[in-house]
């Protein structure tokens, strides 16, 4: 009964969301306030079904409803139960349920605060992401349903979820990911509503910032996670593998940094408006993209995924839809007259107009990269398959022009600034940039990298930059009064951009310095890994849920004592008949010990890989100060004391428009 | 800004879909089984990867029911595939490995972190043997006869569902065949 009150509630939901694509719009050009107002009632609706279906699906897993052929085909009764949860999105079906309920939720989220916009605008707003979900409920029903059952012979027992996501990681990632991907369509949407309504003035823009910023922020934290993931998972020590569905989560992120810049450009100086709202249908686009590539398996190098042509129609056709109308829209609508405000060539708006022309490089290169070898297979010119060289000879460049960019453009202020001004303002940072860089290299490690240099240069000129305009900014007032007096946005926005010096030193230095050995060691023996130890004490075996473990021992000193007993393990997950490795790990903040067990080479000895990454935590810590510098911006009073005020305004409009609309239906009435 | 130019981003979207849809059907047309289905292997003389100095032909993949399993250490899915293919290896199935589009440093290191499945690796550089074997992308296994015959062709990674309902029944009716 479950599983079809399950699918019931999804029809339902699949209703009103038609209904909230239609009616608030329509209301929004017939100026019919209760009209409008239906959308905020039917998003609420929308989400109260879409989670009840969602809770169905999670209690046929919880309950081990083999029945379900999803249940059968993703969960085992052996399972934990946290893992039988987190099965609900370890598949096609439910991962898609997953990314509706998301999209819901935010539909949900912006139905509360939309009080606080022009009624048109949050109805348009509405009624477009209405539309989005149509679209996703229908994909779900007609191709995807995850309630399907088995019967009348359902199977005793599942086949178990793939072990590679049974895994703390693997709980928190995609959920992270798609409140990010599906963040952007609040963007989108307002992009859309602003192009349809032709209101495009630094009111929307103050409204649609936080929105997308929050949205960044959630996918910043997603990429992290999987990357994260795939380091202590794999067993690769690697922390990023230029995997198709990795950059498609990564071009979404680098347009919609881009966006947030831009956003900025728009609120504060009313420029690059059409430049905006192509950024913010690119972002969404892109995260439909990326369902698209990992969904329809139209890449070769994504074999693992079932492939669906049917499901990958349906997509494409859908993508076809939503971008081509909005981009056909777009093409119509978007404003054309060049914009009256000026601003000189070396000025904060020229740098953003470089980190945005950066950033579209750099995504439009990963997109390259990543159709490519379909693009040559389509034109009969044979496979080939583009690989991490591609990227890192393009994407680190590219990267490092940006952090170049990043501290002039923080240091210039909006409008114009004079090149002696700026000449004196990084004479010195410069230099010990170049210096530190240089300096730095020959210090750390053992020999000299050009690469590594030039990343640490760029990260003292970053720090530093950032320091130059904190001291800049509190010039006037004293350091203690002046930092009182900064605004959050204006922490968040350093906190951010320090961030990314974070994260530059973790990739650097992970890159440049990690030492690795792979050995045939016996129980005894010991291996020196950089100013490690590492002393092999045989395997023991263990029983899991659902695997049995080899699990070995490793001691590690340094300097004779000792630091950490490590225990990686070879895992074969039974149902699956599936081997894993289980890499152990002794994190630190200077430096990762990453032990990972390989295969037992006869007798007690085993195959063990030993790794020593210096500061690989700093690429996670990067971007968590990324995330937080974003969700510190959105804090900003700012926003929310003009939008007081403006509800302030709306309400009274509101009470007086309430009244209007009673009247309108009285008259209505009377003439019928 | 001129009107037209506003156009741009809508045309590359629309060329855009016409090679997402050109790669959809694509897709289909590379789950047909390889045309050399049920023919000899075809002529070749490479290296060997670990040995670069001894030569292969299809003459030495004669004699024995063997997997040919193309990979690449460029290839993400070849990695989730390489525990399993240990896996069989230890239980004793033949796999020579064609070491597609590679570069050797690479795959050396691979197979020394990784450690080796193959009996030994046919280094295909420039994918001229892999053109010749209809190969779409890595990883892909054929299944060689003991007359050097290809006899099935498997694309995407081996995991157990796969081995044990396509590969194992077909890998162990090609054993009890008999070579006259």
């Amino acid at each position: 009964m479950n599983p079809e009150l399950g699918l019931f509630a999804l029809i339902l939901a699949t209703c009103l969301a038609l209904l909230q694509s239609i009616i608030p719009l329509v209301g929004s050009y017939n100026g019919r306030l209760n009209w409008m107002a239906t959308g905020k009632t039917l998003a609420t609706g929308q989400f109260i079904f879409v989670l009840l279906s969602f809770m169905c699906l999670v209690v046929a897993f919880v309950t081990d409803d083999f029945s379900v052929q999803y249940v059968a085909s993703n969960s085992n009764s052996l399972l934990p139960v946290y893992y039988k949860v987190t099965a609900v999105w370890g598949g096609h079906e439910g991962s898609l349920l997953l990314w509706i309920l998301t999209l819901t939720g935010w539909g949900q989220v912006v139905a509360l605060r939309s009080g606080k916009l022009p009624p048109e605008l949050s109805a348009r707003v509405l009624s477009v992401m209405g539309m989005i979900s149509v679209g996703f409920m229908l994909f779900i029903l007609l191709t995807s349903n995850p309630f399907t059952r088995i019967l009348p012979f359902p199977p005793a027992d599942g086949s178990d979820l793939n072990p590679l996501l049974q895994d703390l990681g693997m709980i928190v990632h995609p959920p992270m990911l798609y409140m990010g991907y599906v963040g952007f369509a609040v963007a989108f949407a307002f992009a859309i509503a602003a192009l349809l309504g032709g209101q495009l003035d630094s009111a929307w823009a103050r409204w649609a910032r936080p929105w997308t910023t929050v949205a960044w922020c959630f996918l910043t934290a997603g990429i992290s996670l999987g990357s994260w993931w795939a380091y202590y998972e794999l067993g690769w020590g690697g922390w990023w593998f230029w995997d198709p569905v990795e950059n498609a989560s990564l071009m979404p992120w680098l347009s919609g940094t881009a966006l947030i810049h831009s956003l900025a450009v728009t609120e504060k100086r009313g420029l690059f408006k059409s430049w905006t709202l192509l950024l913010a249908i690119t972002t969404f686009s892109l995260s439909l993209f990326g369902t698209f590539l990992v969904r329809s398996g139209v890449l070769t190098s994504v074999h693992a995924f079932a492939s669906d042509p049917q499901r990958g129609l349906f997509i494409l056709g859908y993508l076809l839809v939503v971008v081509g109308a909005s981009l056909t829209l777009f093409a119509f609508r978007a404003p054309e007259v060049r914009s009256k405000i000026s601003f000189s060539l070396l000025s904060r708006e020229t740098l953003l107009l470089l980190n945005n022309i950066i950033l579209v490089t750099s995504c439009a290169t990963v997109l390259l990269g990543t159709m490519f070898p379909l693009l040559l297979d389509a034109l009969d010119m044979g496979m080939i398959s583009v690989g991490p060289p591609y990227f890192n000879l393009l994407f680190v460049p590219l990267s490092m022009l940006l952090a170049a960019c990043l501290g002039i453009g923080i240091l210039l202020n909006w409008k114009k600034g004079s090149v002696s001004w700026l000449k004196q303002q990084v004479r010195w940072i410069a230099i010990i940039s170049v210096i530190g860089g240089i300096v730095f290299s020959f210090l750390y490690g053992d020999r000299f990298l050009v690469s590594e240099a030039l990343a640490m240069g760029l990260v003292f000129w970053m720090v530093l930059t950032i320091g130059k305009d904190v001291r800049n900014k509190t010039r006037n007032s004293g350091l203690l009064k002046g930092l009182r007096k900064l605004k959050p946005a204006y922490y968040g926005m350093q906190l951010a951009h320090l961030g990314l010096a974070v994260t530059f030193i973790g990739v650097a230095l992970t890159s440049g310095y990690s030492v690795q050995k792979d050995l045939r060691m016996s129980p005894g023996d010991s291996a020196q890994v950089g100013e490690y130890v590492f002393r092999f004490d045989g395997v023991s075996q263990r029983q899991g849920p659902n695997f049995v473990a080899d699990y070995g021992k490793v001691s590690v000193f340094k300097d004779q004592k000792q630091i950490t007993v490590l225990k990686p393990e070879k895992r074969i997950y039974t149902v699956q008949n599936m081997p894993m490795t289980e890499a152990a790990i002794d994190p630190g903040l200077t430096r990762d010990l990453y032990v990972a067990l390989g295969e037992p080479l006869g007798g007690d000895s085993w195959a063990v890989r030993l790794y020593v990454k210096p500061y690989v935590r700093l690429i996670w810590l990067g971007s968590i100060f990324m995330a937080l510098g974003g969700l510190l911006a959105v804090s900003d009073k700012r926003y929310r004391v003009r939008l007081k005020k403006k509800k302030q305004a709306l309400m009274g409009a509101k009470s007086k428009s309430g009244n209007g609309t009673q009247d309108d239906t009285v008259t209505t009435g009377g003439q019928a | 800004m001129k009107r037209w130019k506003l156009f741009l981003p809508l045309t590359f979207f629309l060329t855009f879909c016409v090679l997402l849809y050109v790669g959809l059907f694509m897709e289909n047309k590379s789950e047909l089984p390889s045309m050399l289905l049920d023919k000899p292997l075809p002529e070749f003389s490479l290296k060997k990867l670990k040995q670069p100095q001894e030569a292969v032909t299809e003459g030495d993949l004669k004699g024995e029911v063997l997997m040919l399993n193309v990979w690449g250490s460029w290839c993400p899915a070849c990695k989730v595939e390489h525990p399993y293919l240990m896996k069989l290896a230890r239980e004793g199935i033949n796999i020579v490995g064609v070491n597609y589009k590679d570069e050797r440093e690479g795959a050396l290191q691979w197979l020394d972190r990784l450690e080796d499945p193959y009996l030994f690796n046919i280094v295909d550089e420039d994918g001229r043997l892999g053109l010749d074997l209809g190969v779409y992308g890595a990883p892909e296994t054929f299944l060689v006869d003991k007359k050097g015959v290809i006899r099935y062709k498997h694309i995407g990674i081996i995991d157990d569902r796969v081995w044990k309902e396509d590969l194992k029944p077909r890998y162990d009716a090609l054993q009890k065949e008999l070579v006259k």
